[in-house]
């Protein structure tokens, strides 16, 4: 479980975080979703220690990520996994060097044992036969399984994902989304997700936050949304005409 | 104060690229290909370069110092000592710093801004350590046996001039190049080549490192990489030529 107290983050005159508090619960999808600009990606990348924070905590299971020295961090971010907007993948190494990647830094595993954790996590986001492919030889929703690959390659206790389902379409997205939720239970681990993605809310939002302004705006689950009259959020999530039709018949 | 920030900036980066790595064998490994990338792949553009330069060394000095009051083998005296003494290590760094340089700026600069460097760091590596440290021992150990190649090569160049000049005899170029030997002179330019391999690497590596933006950002900042590393290369060459020759 991960902790978020009182989060403040400002970039020269600008409060882009003001004071959020959230739990990240273990083993469950936590999405925070909010327009662009709202604040959303400040604060996933402050969460996981990239943006140095100006006031607040970050618990990871009591470990304040916000006091912890080099080593300690050091060691935390070993348990740590992220899927980035892009993917992130090291374009000069193909898809199994990018798995393995970590797997050189961190572990004395032997070449079989690493080849088997690759195979075994390729299998896991159904990749086959593209091992030796180069990131840019495969497509974005491969890439993104790729990526979601390297980030479980060490066995994470938390994961984090960055927008997974920008740039792909709506049945990439929804394998993608299947894909983050399977591994959520599977493994037990405690995984945030930042999207303005609505499918991606309604597949797999089992704890919501929405963040407005730089604030905590609303917290919940996918099936309160239909419910709430937060008007900020209403405007958000409703924005389309096909979810205000699909609101009007939940009501 | 901008410079101020700069030099703080640049501390800090190093400071992160020496400290202990992650693991030495994948750092040994990244060093190997580095020095493939980075040294074997430039010697083909400086035995080129080189080649020509010691050949209009040669023919340049033949023609202006033609007369009877300096001996013919003066001619192979200087061209050994112009290609010992600076083009073989300056001018070589210069002219790797253009192609080198902008080659690591824009590697690191595009791992910047498709947050690859930041990939790294989520792992726990230390991603300036793991990128920028390969290439800076890789160039300074190739870097001297860039030299010598770019030495041998050089004076080669001007040997195949003389054939050409009328003025001068094999001979006499082969006597010039034998002519007040000093083994040091070799030794200077070796330790003047190490010192500008740091420079190259770590300079082009600081521009690409911190960059933020996009394509546009990372082709400036590679082009900022490359100027700065020559204008360091040519303060450390007056640096070292008072500290080692005077």
């Amino acid at each position: 479980m991960i902790e978020v107290i009182g989060l403040n983050k400002t970039f020269g005159n600008k409060h882009v975080l003001q004071g959020i508090d959230f739990t990240i619960n273990k083993g469950m999808c936590n999405l925070v979703i909010g327009q662009s600009g709202s604040g959303k990606s400040v604060f996933l990348k402050s969460v996981v220690g990239l943006h140095p924070v100006d006031q607040g905590q970050i618990l990871y299971d009591g470990r304040d990520l916000t006091k912890l020295k080099h080593n300690q961090l050091k060691a935390l971010r070993k348990e740590i996994g992220m899927v980035f907007q892009g993917g992130a993948l090291f374009n000069s190494s193909t898809v199994e060097e990018n798995i393995k990647y970590p797997m050189d830094v961190f572990t004395k595993w032997s070449k079989k044992e690493k080849q088997d954790r690759i195979d075994f996590c390729l299998d896991r986001v159904n990749i086959q036969n593209s091992n030796h492919l180069y990131p840019s030889e495969i497509s974005g929703g491969m890439q993104k399984r790729v990526a979601i690959a390297r980030a479980i390659a060490l066995n994470p206790k938390y994961l984090f994902f960055d927008e997974p389902n920008s740039g792909l379409d709506p049945v990439t997205a929804i394998v993608i989304d299947d894909l983050i939720q399977e591994i959520t239970k599977e493994f037990n681990i405690t995984t945030m997700v930042i999207t303005h993605d609505m499918n991606s809310v309604m597949e797999i939002g089992e704890n919501i936050m929405f963040v407005y302004q730089g604030n905590k705006w609303w917290e919940g689950n996918k099936s309160m949304i239909f419910k709430t009259d937060n008007t900020e959020l209403n405007n958000f999530v409703f924005a389309s005409d096909l979810f205000k039709a699909i609101k009007t018949q939940v009501s | 104060m901008k410079l101020l920030f700069h030099i703080g900036q640049f501390g800090i980066l190093m400071k992160r690229v020496f400290s202990k790595p992650d693991n030495h064998k994948v750092l040994f490994r990244n060093m190997l290909k580095e020095m493939d990338k980075l040294g074997l792949g430039s010697i083909s553009i400086i035995m080129i370069i080189t080649f020509f330069m010691g050949a209009v060394v040669a023919i340049q000095t033949a023609l202006n110092l033609e007369s009877p009051f300096v001996p013919d083998k003066i001619v192979g005296f200087t061209t050994r000592d112009s290609i010992i003494l600076e083009f073989s290590s300056t001018v070589t760094a210069v002219i790797l710093a253009g192609i080198i340089g902008s080659n690591i700026s824009s590697e690191i600069g595009n791992m910047r801004i498709s947050e690859q460097l930041d990939a790294m760091e989520i792992m726990g590596v230390n991603s300036a350590g793991s990128i920028i440290l390969p290439k800076i021992l890789a160039l300074f150990i190739m870097m001297p046996f860039l030299v010598i190649i770019a030495m041998v090569v050089g004076i080669s160049g001007g040997f195949f001039a003389t054939l050409s000049v009328d003025s001068v005899s094999v001979q006499n170029y082969i006597e010039g190049l034998q002519w007040d030997f000093m083994p040091y002179k070799v030794f200077y330019s070796l330790i003047k080549s190490n010192v500008f391999a740091i420079i190259i690497t770590s300079v082009s590596s600081y521009h690409g490192f911190f960059v933020k933006g996009g394509a546009l950002e990372v082709g400036k900042a590679s082009t900022r990489g490359v100027i700065y590393s020559i204008i360091l290369i040519l303060m450390a060459n007056l640096f070292i030529t008072y500290l080692m020759l005077t």
